[in-house]
C-alpha cells in the first residue's frame, strides 16, 4: 500500500509539471500585463510604469518569468509575489486558508450528516410520500446554481428585516477576542454560504447514496440475511448501508476540489474571506503569480482527491487491493 | 406457376425505439420535463413577439419600477384587464424623483398591439401579443436601473441562455466523439498524446479553469463574437470526458467481428468509427448529453453572472442576475431576481427529461 501510494505520488510530478505550463501559458494569453493599469493613470508616466514592470521581471520573456517562479517555488518554496496585494502569495493564501477550509469543511460536513440518512431513507421507502418530496427537493436542489441560492438566501433574510448577511462577522466583533457571542455571531453568518454551496451537493450525494443503498439490497447477501432471521435492524445497518456506503467514502476524496472552487461564486456574492473570490480578482487583474498558484492548487487538490478517493476505497472496502 | 404465397404473419415485435419511448411515457416527472422544454423554447423562439418591449429600449422615467400588477376591478367595478398607471412625482420631503401608482385612470391591456418593430425569425414585424395604448406603459415584472422592461429582457434573455448550453454540448460531444474515437481505435502513439491532454483537462475543477480561459475573451469584442467565444470555452472544457469515455468504448468495439468485417472490406477508418462503433454507442451519448445540458447551462449562467460571460447589449438569465448582486437591490428591489426563476425552471427540465431518457435507454436494469 505505501509503494503504491508512493507511486502515484512521484507519478503526479510530471502531469502537475505540464499542467503548470499549461496554466502560465493561459494565463499569459491574456492580452497586456499588471502594470498597464498605470499607463491609464495621470500620475504615472510612462517611464515609471517601464521601471515597476523591470522591478516585477515583467519585461523579460514569460519563459524566463515561469522558470524563475518554477525555480522559486522547487527550492525555498516561494511562490511568487502577489502584484495586486503587494505581498508573498503565500502571505496571502494563509491568512484566507483558515476560513476557507472552516467554511468548506463545514458545507461538507453538513451536507453528508443530511445527504447519507436521506438517501438511506429514501431507497427504503422508494413509494412513500416522504421519498418522493426529498426526490422532488434533490431536484430542486439540482436546478439552483449557488449563486442563485446565495442571492435568495440574501433577499430572504433581508425581506424578513435581517441584517446578519454578508461577510463573516459583524463588524463590532471582528477584531474582538473569542467569545460565546462571537461564536454565535459566526454561526448566524455561516448558515447562508453553507447552506447556498452545500445544496448542489445534497441533491448529488443523496441521489448517489440511494442508487447505491438500491443496487445493494439486490443482492444475494441481504436476501440472505433476512432469510436466515436475522432482526431488520441488522440487516439494514451491517450489511446493507454497511457496502453501500463505500462508494460514498470514495467519493468523499473527490470533494477535496471543492475547498477551493465550491466557494468562489457564493463567496462573491457574501462577500466572504475565502480563496475563491481571490482566484477570480487576480485572473481579471492580471495578478500572474497569484492566479497560477490558485489553478495549480486546485488542480493539485483534485489530483490527492482522486488518490485519496483510491485510498479510502481500499481501505473500507477489504476487495479491493492494490499492489 | 406457383401462386403468390403471402408473407408469413410476423408476429408484431416493437422496435427498440418504440420500447423506449413507452417507457419514457411512464415516467411522469419525465414527460412533465419534456413539455417544459418544448414550452421554454418555443417562448424563447417567438420571445420577439411575446415580449411587450425591445431588450434595449430604456425608459428613463421609469429606473427600477416595480412589476404592475393587473387588475380586473376598477372603483368596484368588473372591467377587462387593466393596470393603473404610474406618474411622476417628487417626494415632497426629499424631493428624490418618484414613481406614485395613478390610481384614477385604469391603462387598458390589449392583445395584438403594434408596438416596436422586430425581426424574428429574419420576418420583420411590429405586433406585440399584449400591450397598452402608447404613451401609456405597463411593465408586467418591472424594470432595471436603465428603465428596460424586465420581462422582455428575460425572454429575450433565454435565446442565449438555453442556445449556448445546446451549441456548447453539439461541439463538446462533436470533438469528444472524435478524438475518443481515435484514441481507442489507433491507440499507440495517438492514444497517449490525446490521453495526455484529457487528463490535464480534466486536472481541473470545472470552474477555476473555466473563469481562466473566459477572461482570454477579449472584452472590446462584439457581443456576438463573445457568444461565440463562451460557447467555444465551455466546449473547450467538456469534450475531454467524453473522450475518454468514446474510448473506451471503441477500444472495446475494436474487437467485435463486424468492425473487423468492415476493416476486412476495406472500409476507411473514419468511417468505421463515424459509421459503424459511434452508432452503437447513440443511446449512451444521447442520455448523457441531455444530463450534461444543465451544467453548462448553469456554467454560462454563472460566467455571466461573474462578468466574464455575454456582454451587453446582448443579454442573458445570468447577465439580468448580475445587475440583482448587490445587498441594496435585494432588499429594495427584488423583483430583479426573477430571470433566476427561468435558470431554475430549465435546468429542472433537462434533469427530469434527462433522467426519464436514461431509463427509457437503459435496458439492461429491467
Amino acid at each position: 500500500m505505501l509503494t503504491y501510494t508512493l507511486r502515484r505520488l512521484l507519478g503526479m510530478i510530471p502531469t502537475i509539471l505540464i499542467i503548470s505550463v499549461v496554466c502560465f501559458a493561459v494565463i499569459k494569453l491574456q492580452p497586456g500585463n499588471f502594470t498597464d493599469q498605470y499607463l491609464e493613470d495621470p500620475r504615472f508616466t510612462r517611464e515609471t510604469a517601464d521601471a515597476i514592470r523591470r522591478q516585477l521581471g515583467l519585461d523579460q520573456p514569460a519563459i524566463v518569468q515561469y522558470g524563475r517562479w518554477l525555480w522559486g517555488v522547487v527550492s525555498r518554496f516561494d511562490f511568487g509575489y502577489s502584484f495586486f496585494q503587494n505581498r508573498p502569495v503565500t502571505s496571502v493564501i494563509g491568512e484566507l486558508l483558515g476560513w476557507t477550509v472552516l467554511i468548506s469543511g463545514l458545507t461538507l460536513l453538513v451536507s453528508w450528516l443530511v445527504a447519507v440518512p436521506l438517501g438511506i431513507y429514501t431507497a427504503f421507502n422508494r413509494n412513500g410520500l416522504g421519498a418522493q418530496i426529498a426526490n422532488f427537493l434533490g431536484y430542486v436542489g439540482l436546478a439552483i446554481p449557488d449563486f442563485l441560492a446565495s442571492l435568495l438566501l440574501v433577499a430572504l433574510v433581508l425581506s424578513l428585516g435581517g441584517t446578519n448577511v454578508g461577510g463573516i462577522l459583524s463588524s463590532q466583533y471582528i477584531d474582538a477576542p473569542w467569545s460565546w457571542p462571537k461564536i454565535l455571531d459566526l454561526l448566524n453568518h455561516l448558515w447562508i454560504p453553507v447552506i447556498a454551496i452545500g445544496l448542489e451537493g445534497v441533491a448529488g450525494l443523496m441521489r448517489q447514496m440511494r442508487a447505491s443503498m438500491l443496487d445493494v439490497l439486490t443482492q444475494d447477501y441481504v436476501r440472505t440475511a433476512k432469510a436466515k432471521g436475522l432482526p431488520q435492524q441488522k440487516v439494514i445497518w451491517r450489511h446493507a448501508v454497511r457496502n453501500a456506503i463505500n462508494p460514498m467514502i470514495s467519493l468523499a476524496g473527490l470533494s477535496l476540489p471543492a475547498l477551493i472552487s465550491g466557494t468562489i461564486v457564493a463567496s462573491i456574492v457574501l462577500n466572504l474571506p475565502t480563496i475563491g473570490p481571490m482566484l477570480y480578482t487576480s485572473l481579471l487583474n492580471k495578478d500572474q503569480y497569484m492566479a497560477l498558484t490558485l489553478l495549480m492548487m486546485s488542480a493539485v487538490l483534485l489530483l490527492l482527491g482522486n488518490l485519496l478517493s483510491d485510498l479510502l476505497l481500499a481501505w473500507s472496502d477489504p476487495r479491493v487491493r492494490y499492489s | 406457376m406457383t401462386a403468390v404465397v403471402a408473407p408469413p404473419e410476423v408476429a408484431r415485435v416493437p422496435s427498440p425505439l418504440a420500447l423506449a419511448w413507452r417507457r419514457y411515457r411512464k415516467s411522469k416527472l419525465g414527460v412533465l420535463g419534456g413539455w417544459m422544454l418544448l414550452i421554454l423554447y418555443l417562448v424563447t423562439l417567438f420571445s420577439p413577439f411575446l415580449a411587450p418591449y425591445s431588450v434595449t429600449t430604456q425608459h428613463e422615467a421609469f429606473s427600477y419600477q416595480a412589476p404592475q400588477a393587473v387588475h380586473i376591478v376598477h372603483k368596484g367595478k368588473l372591467s377587462r384587464p387593466f393596470v393603473y398607471g404610474v406618474k411622476q412625482g417628487r417626494d415632497p420631503v426629499t424631493f428624490a424623483r418618484t414613481n406614485v401608482v395613478d390610481r384614477e385612470n385604469p391603462v387598458y391591456i390589449g392583445l395584438f398591439v403594434r408596438g416596436e418593430s422586430y425581426r424574428m425569425l429574419g420576418i420583420p414585424g411590429s405586433v406585440h401579443l399584449f400591450g397598452v395604448p402608447e404613451g401609456q406603459y405597463f411593465f408586467p415584472l418591472g424594470t432595471d436601473l436603465l428603465g428596460r422592461d424586465l420581462l422582455s429582457r428575460m425572454l429575450v434573455g433565454g435565446q442565449v441562455s438555453l442556445t449556448v448550453g445546446v451549441l456548447g454540448v453539439l461541439i463538446s460531444f462533436g470533438i469528444g466523439v472524435i478524438m475518443g474515437g481515435l484514441s481507442g481505435y489507433y491507440g499507440g502513439r495517438t492514444d497517449n498524446m490525446i490521453q495526455r491532454v484529457v487528463e490535464v483537462l480534466l486536472s481541473f475543477p470545472r470552474l477555476p479553469i473555466l473563469l481562466a480561459i473566459s477572461v482570454l475573451v477579449p472584452a472590446r469584442w462584439p457581443s456576438t463574437w463573445v457568444y461565440a467565444g463562451i460557447v467555444a470555452v465551455l466546449a473547450l472544457i467538456g469534450w475531454a470526458s467524453v473522450a475518454r469515455v468514446v474510448r473506451g468504448q471503441v477500444l472495446a468495439a475494436r474487437q467485435l467481428e463486424y468492425v473487423a468485417a468492415a476493416q476486412a472490406l476495406g472500409v476507411r477508418d473514419l468511417r468505421v468509427i463515424l459509421r459503424h462503433v459511434i452508432p452503437n454507442l447513440s443511446s449512451f451519448l444521447i442520455v448523457s448529453a441531455t444530463l450534461a445540458l444543465p451544467g453548462y447551462i448553469i456554467g454560462e449562467s454563472t460566467l455571466s453572472f461573474l462578468g466574464v460571460g455575454i456582454k451587453e447589449p446582448m443579454t442573458s438569465w445570468g447577465l439580468l442576475l448580475k445587475e440583482a448582486n448587490n445587498f441594496e437591490t435585494l432588499a429594495g428591489r427584488p423583483w430583479l431576481l426573477a430571470p433566476g426563476l427561468l435558470i431554475f425552471l430549465s435546468v429542472l427540465a433537462f434533469n427530469f427529461f434527462g433522467d426519464a431518457l436514461r431509463d427509457a435507454a437503459d435496458t439492461q436494469s429491467r
